[in-house]
């Protein structure tokens, strides 16, 4: 299973704001057990959803160089749940990009309408002011969410 | 036209509720932002960054909250800051009150500097020069 809670990005200005959309599916496991009665998309997995769009847009413009980390989140409000046959649009914007982290705010509609609130903070966990050392290897952008957004970036190019 | 303490410490008071999620009355001049009101080391940056929009003011990394002092082992020696430490640290935070530190610079107990007042004190200069 690839741990990806967005389905494609429909939006992406680099730098500065991306839109995600998801679509939510009652063939997916995790709703089952979440839960058999009610089979509901959970909330974490719609912090997730918003964590993915703005943590590409601030990794996309370092040129996915630096390792980019949740590190807080901020705010996360929810006005309803989501379920199967919903469609969630995380619409993400840079707030602040430094050097050593990025802050961005969100917005996250349900079928068009807007559903929810979610503003993150991520670091770019190479330049913590602690010093710490970590892997080389970039262990975030592995190519998987890269590609998610590599056609809309060819498109610009085009 | 300069602003006032009080119009300084009513947007601190706000930026601090947004970015920890704490309540209105318990930011007060005195709190600690560690201690008291929980802020961990990601906040310091969310801080530094509403700061920034709240006030329409530049702040360079490591002048409100400075950096590179307890790794520099010229400054601290068996957990408490050295004579040169202090020195240093009073030089880059003209913004704190450092009377209570001084008496015992315990590195445990630097976090206590940082205070709502200390971010007033420090936003002051900015927004007045």
């Amino acid at each position: 299973m690839r741990w990806i809670w967005i389905d494609r990005f429909i939006e992406f200005v680099p730098g500065r704001r991306a839109v995600a959309i998801k679509n939510i599916s009652l063939a997916e496991e995790h709703v089952h057990d979440h839960w058999p009665a009610y089979p509901m998309h959970p909330a974490s997995l719609m912090i997730e959803g918003m964590a993915q769009t703005a943590g590409i847009l601030v990794g996309q413009a370092r040129d996915f160089k630096e390792k980019v980390i949740l590190a807080k989140i901020t705010r996360a409000e929810f006005d309803g749940v989501a379920l199967p046959g919903d469609q969630l649009t995380f619409q993400a914007t840079v707030e602040n990009l430094a050097a050593e982290a990025a802050s961005t705010s969100g917005v996250v509609l349900k079928n068009g309408e807007p559903f929810g609130r979610v503003d993150l903070m991520f670091s770019h966990i190479d330049q913590n002011m602690a010093g710490m050392k970590f892997p080389e290897e970039n262990f975030v952008f592995t190519g998987q969410f890269e590609r998610l957004v590599a056609p809309l970036l060819e498109q610009d190019d085009g | 036209m300069p602003m006032s303490q009080e119009e300084v410490f009513e947007k601190v008071r706000e930026t601090l509720v947004e970015a920890l999620g704490v309540d209105d009355d318990e930011v007060t001049a005195e709190a600690t932002l560690t201690g008291d009101l929980g802020a961990e080391s990601i906040d310091f940056l969310d801080i530094v960054f509403r700061l920034e929009k709240a006030f329409n003011i530049k702040i360079p990394r490591g002048e409100l909250f400075p950096d590179n002092i307890l790794n520099n082992p010229e400054f601290v020696q068996d957990g408490k800051l050295t004579d040169a430490g202090l020195s240093e640290l009073k030089q880059r935070m003209p913004h704190a009150d450092f009377s209570d530190f001084e008496q015992d610079p315990d590195i445990n107990k630097m976090a206590e500097l940082f205070k709502v007042q200390t971010i007033i004190n420090y936003v002051m200069t900015k927004v007045n020069g």
